[in-house]
């Protein structure tokens, strides 16, 4: 699997009110949060994406509340892929879990400037960055989160094993 | 090697003979949680995987405690789906407006939680049963979903910090300046992925009321989970409300630690987290001159009832600045009940501050308090992010209930060793 898209850089310890305040958690029509995605950090992020664009960013991204809905945001948002030196531990779940890919690389973030165009191999974990022709390493998966992402997250992981013990 | 106070319940609750830090294992659960704007979302997961029933009727809890009592037509929606869903799978602690309180003050108050369970929550506060020895962390929806349907779910076995308490509180420090103390020193990912094993003779200066605050925002620091060896504080606090058994696990002694940390409470002031982070702490003699619009005295941190006592104690025969919405919400409906015998809501009301229903409300900038911009709140609450309690440029400062009492009085950032 492979996606290529424009970096969108952010800071240290983004978190989930900033992914998407509460709000608008008023609703689980995933569309309608996707319009609020980073609407405190940046106005016009939503705008300004497009389809397949990533999302960089340093330490400890998506501290804070528990909200699936800011994965979710991001994943509807149209955000292929996010890339961080560290993640926090209820959302680096909630990612696999719906779906929404997302890397820990310690040195990425330090290298690529925003705007840069990436491309990101998650079979080999490796990143692209074509506007500076330079290749960047991420840490790969653990097995057990493999399984997850074979699944095509939890729900399809559970599915199989409902019927397991059926 | 020997095993944490964490690890012994994960391996007592995985059917694996031993487990280190960093396995994943399969784990079986006692609980699982959520709440108005995370159980829709798990309702519409749940459904996806096809699941037809819970695993446990019982062991399901919901919650409604956010957005309610409802604030808006959305909000209603949302509440309603939960309300069905937990009709249709005939769930037994369901709570509603009326029953309901501040979830994590709610559970362990009836019982629902005890030493030795295993939780998770859609609620990143479900770290709070720590206090009680049990081993609960935060998740989202589709692990909500993932647990109601399977009774199990998926962990890494965490590594663990270790926090020795040592020496003597001084007057008006109370949990929370422990913690943020704490988070001060280590970062809001200082604990990332890791266990914090709180230890030492200093727990004996603490009440089941200062544990809770404590390890409900183990997370704050990137915890997974915060967790009190079991006294004879816990085993009062859960003899008054048992409806289940309970199981003691202490950590081996030859546990390995990522580290340790000692606090002193002989040394501790109160302490402020000044805006946008939990880690941005101040001593209270460091504060400056900071004028603030509101406080907020309540939440799953500090919404119990030894929290309204310290503030009631303040309070009395005062009046809150005219400059400062003072709002007081008393985290369940028995805390509540307890404010009105104690005579604490003649007290709050005679202040000037406002005595409202159990929700999380303004915490999380929902409703019932929101701030302009440019405003500026002192809060017994857990975060200070940008536009946590409302418009992206006002202002959160977290604290202890005695020092939001006092600076709801004064109008502006106050040591209560001053009022």
């Amino acid at each position: 699997m492979e996606t290529r898209g424009k970096a969108y850089k952010f800071g240290n310890d983004i978190d989930t009110d900033l992914i998407i305040p509460a709000r608008y958690l008023n609703t689980s029509d995933y569309k309608e949060l996707a319009k609020y995605c980073m609407q405190d950090i940046d106005e016009n992020f939503t705008k300004k994406i497009e389809l397949g664009d990533i999302i960089v960013a340093e330490k400890n991204f998506g501290c804070g509340s528990s909200r699936e809905h800011a994965p979710i945001a991001i994943k509807e948002a149209g955000i292929s892929c996010v890339i961080a030196k560290s993640f926090a531990r209820i959302f680096y779940r909630n990612s696999f879990n719906i779906g929404l890919p997302i890397l820990e690389s310690k040195e990425a973030p330090d290298k690529i400037d925003d705007g840069d165009e990436l491309k990101v191999d998650f079979n080999k974990g490796t990143i692209t960055n074509i506007t500076k022709n330079e290749e960047y390493k991420a840490q790969a998966f653990p097995d057990f989160i493999k399984k997850i992402i074979e699944n095509n997250g939890l729900v399809g992981y559970v599915q199989s094993k409902l019927k397991q013990g059926e | 090697m020997g095993m944490t106070m964490t690890q012994k319940i994960i391996e007592s609750h995985s059917g694996e003979k031993s487990v280190k830090a960093g396995e994943f294992v399969e784990m079986k659960l006692d609980v699982v949680l959520g709440n108005d704007i995370t159980t829709p979302v798990a309702v519409k997961e749940f459904r996806k995987m096809g699941a037809k029933k819970v695993f446990d009727r019982e062991k399901v809890v919901v919650v409604l405690d956010h957005f309610t009592p409802n604030k808006d037509i959305k909000s209603a929606q949302q509440s309603k789906i939960s309300r069905e869903f937990c009709r249709e799978m005939d769930i037994k602690n369901f709570f509603d407006v009326g029953q309901m309180g501040i979830e994590h003050a709610l559970l362990p108050e009836k019982g629902l939680v005890v030493a030795g369970d295993t939780v998770i929550g859609a609620d990143s506060h479900t770290c709070t049963y720590g206090a009680l020895g049990a081993f609960s962390t935060g998740v989202g929806s589709t692990d909500m979903a993932g647990g109601m349907a399977l009774g199990t779910t998926w962990i890494k076995v965490p590594s663990a910090l270790k926090v020795e308490i040592t020496g003597k509180k001084k007057p008006h420090v109370s949990g929370k300046d422990i913690i943020l103390n704490l988070i001060g020193r280590i970062g809001v990912d200082g604990a990332l992925y890791k266990s914090i094993e709180f230890t030492g003779e200093g727990l004996n200066e603490l009440n089941m009321d200062d544990r809770f605050t404590i390890a409900n925002m183990a997370v704050e620091a990137g915890g997974k989970n915060g967790i009190f060896p079991i006294d004879d504080k816990t085993i009062e606090y859960m003899s008054e409300r048992k409806i289940k058994e309970w199981a003691v696990f202490e950590a081996d002694e030859d546990a390995e630690y990522d580290d340790k940390i000692t606090i002193d409470l002989n040394k501790l002031n109160p302490t402020v987290a000044f805006p946008s982070s939990p880690e941005n702490t101040r001593d209270i003699g460091k504060v400056g001159e900071v004028k603030i619009d509101q406080v907020v005295i309540g939440s799953c941190t500090n919404g119990r009832i030894q929290d309204m006592r310290i503030a009631a104690e303040i309070f009395k025969g005062r009046k809150v600045s005219k400059n400062v919405r003072t709002i007081i919400i008393p985290a369940t409906q028995e805390i509540y009940k307890q404010c009105i015998k104690e005579g604490l809501a003649e007290i709050f009301i005679d202040a000037g501050a406002v005595l409202s229903t159990p929700t999380c409300g303004p915490c999380l900038g929902g409703h019932m308090g929101i701030l302009a911009s440019g405003e500026k709140a002192v809060t017994t609450t857990n975060r200070n992010f940008v536009g946590r309690m409302g418009h992206k440029e006002s202002e959160v400062y977290l604290a202890n209930p005695a020092v939001a009492a006092a600076s709801a009085i004064t109008g502006k950032i106050e040591d209560p060793n001053n009022i």
